[in-house]
């Protein structure tokens, strides 16, 4: 009873806090938030400086990665789980992913800078942010895949070979779209840490003032939380506005991606499910 | 006072009493086993099977829990191979091919022996593609008409049919246990099996569900080769023609069903299905 009283409030001071952040944001933001904030480019002058390169160069670096991190983590997840033997190789690569999950973004912003604009000579590019930030989410991936894989129930699989199936039929048209809900769900999750990832993206040189739009994947970029770090850090408070508004374009993203994903998943479930 | 019960079930041997006497049960066969030991890991589970199951006909496995019926069973198409650790000794043929012979194709071995499980499994899809699925991943569907064609003929062996021909696209999930597994009974054969496995097919099912199964696995026999493993007695005795009696991983006695159930040779045999164990 006693326990229960002190997780509600623990609970309730964690919310309030959550709540205090946001209504702060709120209050700083919203007197420069309007369309033409959104759609607007970066100026000298807080009040005329918008926010759309940044938004355009997130949306454009996040759904490349999404596109680099689900087949490669889907992949490896398949290799692994279906695929690779339990031997001692096996179990070193396992341990090395748990640890990458945990690894400083940072440090994937060095590995970026060493081996994608340097060693593969793709320059400060959309593509080489993409895949630093495909890194870092992978090891996310890779594990949420393998829990989903693991979770589809053995009967199905049976049901699958006592009909002649080979193991990748079995896994393709049986496996994967029983998985895909929970392979979904990973891949959010990763790609929500990934795009308010301001560290690796810095470290590789991604711009920090960009009045124009991306318009390849070689073209350089910035992102939403590059650009908020860069008005913050102005002496002006008009720039603290700005960024505060920056926030609440980053969060309205950010919750819009979860939620269109968390609508596709279930209706994905419900799909299969009846 | 006394305790007023339902009417009791007909004794095994009225179930087999009148029956056209079958042949014995050398002869033709479509799967033989000689010889047959299965391990798991260090673990004996079947030792020194020999049988030979004849074509046409409906064959029972019965005998206690963990007697290793199942497991012979899933040797016939190489169903325990996704368990880690086997290993099978002698040689078990269908249609005189060694099965276990190294190059030996298990996905045809296991179109050519289809197998339903104990517990329904139907894929979390439509109707419709549950039984297309076995269709389309062995290159046998065809035109799009000629596919809705053997779907439909699949259900209908399996008298599914009239129950679910205005829903072929909802899910397969949301019918019924027993309508699942008939289900699954058309799965199997809409591949085109030559025999068909059944692991305790109605043992998950209410008595009127176990009715259709039954009288379905009656009727299969004229165009399959149909073994069935059950822990119902009553039930082997009305499905089945011939029986085996399976005993901590030995074959005790093989015959046919209404001499096992009348005059089993084997004592053991005798004391089983008069219920004295087991």
């Amino acid at each position: 009873m006693v326990f229960q009283v002190v997780a509600l409030l623990v609970l309730l001071l964690a919310l309030a806090a959550l709540a205090a952040l946001i209504v702060d944001i709120v209050r700083d933001g919203l007197v420069r938030m309007s369309w033409d904030f959104i759609t607007g480019y970066p100026s000298r002058r807080a009040s005329q400086a918008g926010i759309f390169p940044a938004l355009t160069g997130s949306v454009f670096v996040i759904l490349l990665t999404a596109l680099l991190a689900l087949p490669i983590g889907v992949a490896a997840a398949i290799y692994l789980e279906e695929y690779g033997r339990r031997d001692l190789l096996a179990r070193v690569i396992e341990l090395n992913i748990t640890n990458l999950a945990a690894v400083p973004s940072i440090i994937y912003g060095l590995l970026g800078l060493g081996l994608f604009v340097r060693l593969m000579a793709m320059g400060r590019s959309v593509l080489a942010g993409a895949a630093t930030l495909a890194l870092l989410a992978l090891p996310v991936v890779i594990l949420s895949t393998r829990e989903a894989l693991r979770a589809v129930p053995g009967s199905i699989r049976e049901g699958s070979y006592a009909l002649g199936a080979t193991k990748w039929q079995t896994i393709w048209h049986q496996v994967l779209p029983v998985a895909a809900p929970g392979i979904l769900t990973g891949l959010i999750l990763s790609l929500s840490r990934a795009i308010g990832e301001t560290a690796p993206l810095i470290t590789m040189g991604a711009l920090t003032y960009v009045s124009f739009l991306p318009s390849s994947i070689w073209s350089s970029f910035t992102v939403l939380p590059i650009q908020i770090f860069n008005w913050v850090s102005r002496p002006q408070l008009d720039f603290h506005a700005n960024a505060a508004a920056g926030i609440l374009v980053l969060m309205t993203l950010l919750l819009t991606m979860n939620a269109v994903a968390i609508w596709l998943r279930d209706r994905y479930q419900r799909k299969v499910g009846q | 006072m006394s305790v007023t019960v339902g009417p009791t079930p007909p004794s095994l041997g009225a179930i087999v009493a009148g029956r056209e006497p079958l042949p014995p049960t050398d002869g033709p066969c479509k799967i033989e086993a000689r010889g047959m030991n299965f391990f798991y890991g260090d673990k004996r589970a079947l030792e020194d099977i020999s049988v030979k199951i004849r074509p046409n006909v409906v064959t029972a496995f019965i005998g206690p829990s963990g007697c290793g019926k199942s497991t012979f069973l899933r040797t016939l198409n190489r169903m325990n191979d996704i368990i880690p650790g086997i290993r099978v000794e002698g040689t078990v043929t269908i249609d005189g091919e060694d099965i276990y012979r190294s190059g030996t194709h298990v996905d045809e071995l296991r179109r050519k022996v289809g197998m339903v499980f104990q517990k329904s499994n139907p894929f979390p899809k439509s109707i419709f593609e549950n039984v297309a699925y076995g269709l389309r991943i062995n290159g046998m569907a065809g035109t799009r008409s000629e596919l809705a064609g053997r779907v439909e003929q699949s259900l209908q062996q399996a008298a599914l049919w009239d129950e679910v021909k205005d829903r072929l696209q909802g899910s397969a999930l949301a019918l019924s246990g027993g309508q699942q597994q008939r289900l699954c009974i058309a799965r199997a054969l809409a591949v085109k099996p030559e025999i068909l496995l059944m692991d305790e097919p109605a043992s998950a099912l209410d008595p009127m569900a176990t009715q259709r199964i039954e009288e379905l696995v009656y009727n299969l026999k004229r165009h399959y080769t149909v073994v069935i493993v059950t822990h119902n007695m009553q039930q082997a005795a009305r499905v089945s023609d011939y029986t085996a009696f399976f005993w901590l991983g030995r074959l005790v006695e093989y015959d046919r069903t209404d001499k096992i159930f009348t005059a089993p040779s084997e004592k053991l045999t005798e004391d089983y299905i008069t219920g004295r164990f087991g």
